[in-house]
């Protein structure tokens, strides 16, 4: 998954994968090819789902996909299966002029699927949807992805991509800051546990700041407490309960892709 | 060359345009004006007029053509040659205008249209080659200005063989040297022009300022084979076909050297120089 703020060069990044764009220095490998001089080999065994996927509107769905089969050398019920798989087939004889953006999206997705391509990359593809579209969206992808095919996705909206990712990629102002498995990315810049802790009376638990192996305190609703170990928590509840403090929540908290995301920043804007 | 796949584009190009009313209605009204209003108009009023200062005007300019072509020109009376040399010599050049105008305002639109829309994006990450997308392009730009130019060219014929053919004893036209300007000289200047105007289409911003460009190509080019197309009528049919010949030749390189100047880059819609 490729994430990064608005400009990091996600979308140049596709264009650069299928070859076309050329870089201005440097090489890519995409399948064991090189887009520059394989691209017709490289297009043929990608299928890309740009961020506002542009169709011929006077068409209907099914004329679109009938020149994306012709172009990708696939056939008609190629076309129609990757309809029904991305729950577009209904519309097919509808002008696509007249589709919503989720109808647009999946029949995007149908077209980028309909040749069986190796590597599917998906720029935004929940951008503009509804969060129920975005749902079923995600959910096909991840079908795809539990298939066996390579997707990479760009994305922003990090919230929706949670679970999906095996590889993170943070790309900023088209460099790659940094790059993993979301576990070892999330040891490697959020290695101490922090536990939210809530109780009747927020006062009371201020003591906490004095107790050993307490590495941090904010307030977000309940307070954060990061510590050098999860083993901490424990003393904190036993000391807590003698000094009469009444805890109403103990919650280890467990990073979200986000959380990773915005720590994976901070960490590379303070290291320059 | 993979040529399902650039018949697919062109396909999708043509029956886009078709599905286009308010792009193909006006140049079918402005085929119908060249090919059958003016004919009608101009002839029609010869016919009806057989005696005027006019008829006699144009009596004296066929007077001063070369002998051969004056021979050429059938007709017992003033008035039925005038008609004649109207239907047959000054008319010829809207066979040229207007297929080439309608293949200009095709092909302006072709490349920057596809990026406009954001199709090219997806034509970009296609395996389609450049070529292949330059040879689609090119075709279905083609298509609908000769189709105007064939299917005018008969239009005209059966207005004039109407409206002259009985004072000259019977349907005379379209003479050998029409055909050999439709079917061979108009051609190879429509290509001229798209293979100009196709590289315009890929290196401007928007469809507005390729059209506005498209005419700094065409206006020459019109003006060019009007010229050629007047001079043929009046020239033996070996220079017709000579010339025919030269403007393929210049036709062919433009058009080879066309695809080179098209980069993929330009159909996602930023600069190839980025």
């Amino acid at each position: 998954m490729l994430l990064g703020p608005n400009g990091a060069g996600k979308t140049t990044t596709v264009r650069l994968t299928t070859g076309a764009m050329t870089p201005d220095f440097g090489a890519i490998r995409v399948l064991g090819l090189d887009p520059l001089t394989n691209g017709d080999e490289v297009r043929a065994r990608v299928g890309v789902v740009p961020p506002k996927p542009a169709f011929y509107d006077q068409l209907s769905g099914r004329e679109n996909l009938a020149f994306a089969a012709t172009i990708f050398e696939a056939d008609e019920s190629e076309a129609n299966d990757a309809a029904a798989r991305f729950g577009i087939d209904h519309a097919l004889d509808q002008d696509v002029g007249g589709y919503s953006t989720g109808m647009r999206t999946r029949l995007a997705l149908a077209r980028a699927v309909l040749h069986d391509p190796e590597v599917l990359m998906l720029d935004e593809p929940t951008a503009g949807l509804d969060p129920e579209s975005a749902r079923s969206v995600l959910d096909l992808i991840a079908e795809m992805a539990g298939r066996g095919r390579t997707i990479v996705m760009c994305t922003h909206l990090l919230h929706e991509a949670e679970g999906i990712a095996d590889h993170l990629v943070l790309l900023e102002d088209g460099q790659v800051r940094t790059s993993g498995d979301p576990k070892a990315l999330t040891r490697k810049y959020m290695p101490d546990p922090i536990v939210i802790i809530d109780a009747e009376d927020m006062e009371s638990l201020r003591f906490i700041s004095e107790l050993d192996g307490v590495l941090d305190i904010r307030y977000d609703g309940a307070m954060h407490v990061t510590l050098d170990s999860v083993d901490r928590v424990p003393d904190i509840v036993i000391e807590a309960v003698k000094r009469g403090v009444r805890p109403t929540r103990v919650e280890p908290l467990t990073p979200t892709l986000e959380d990773l995301y915005f720590e994976m920043q901070r960490t590379h804007r303070e290291e320059q | 060359m993979r040529w399902p796949m650039i018949k697919a584009v062109i396909r999708i190009d043509l029956y886009r345009l078709f599905k286009t009313k308010d792009y193909w209605i006006p140049l079918v009204i402005l085929g119908g004006i060249f090919f059958v209003v003016l004919p009608i108009v101009l002839l029609g009023s010869l016919g009806l007029v057989q005696q005027s200062g006019a008829i006699s005007q144009i009596g004296q300019i066929i007077g001063t053509l070369p002998e051969a072509i004056q021979q050429n020109i059938e007709g017992d009376n003033p008035a039925t040659r005038a008609s004649y040399a109207f239907a047959v010599y000054l008319l010829a050049p809207i066979a040229i205008v207007v297929p080439l105008t309608i293949s200009s305002a095709v092909g302006a639109n072709s490349i920057v249209g596809e990026r406009e829309r954001g199709t090219g994006e997806y034509l970009a990450h296609s395996p389609l080659t450049v070529k292949e997308i330059y040879i689609a392009k090119l075709i279905a730009s083609l298509i609908p200005g000769y189709l105007a130019g064939i299917v005018g060219f008969a239009l005209y014929a059966l207005v004039v063989n109407i409206i002259v053919g009985p004072q000259v004893g019977g349907w005379f036209f379209p003479t050998v040297g029409w055909m050999l300007l439709v079917l061979w000289v108009i051609p190879p200047f429509i290509a001229i022009a798209l293979s100009l105007i196709l590289r315009l289409s890929a290196k401007v911003r928007s469809a507005a300022s390729a059209h506005q460009a498209s005419s700094l190509v065409t206006l020459p080019v019109i003006l060019m084979s009007y010229a050629v197309a007047t001079g043929l009528l009046y020239s033996p049919v070996i220079s017709a076909a000579a010339a025919g010949f030269i403007a393929w030749i210049i036709a062919a390189v433009l058009l080879i050297t066309g695809s080179k100047s098209i980069k993929r880059e330009r159909l996602l819609g930023v600069s190839a120089d980025a």
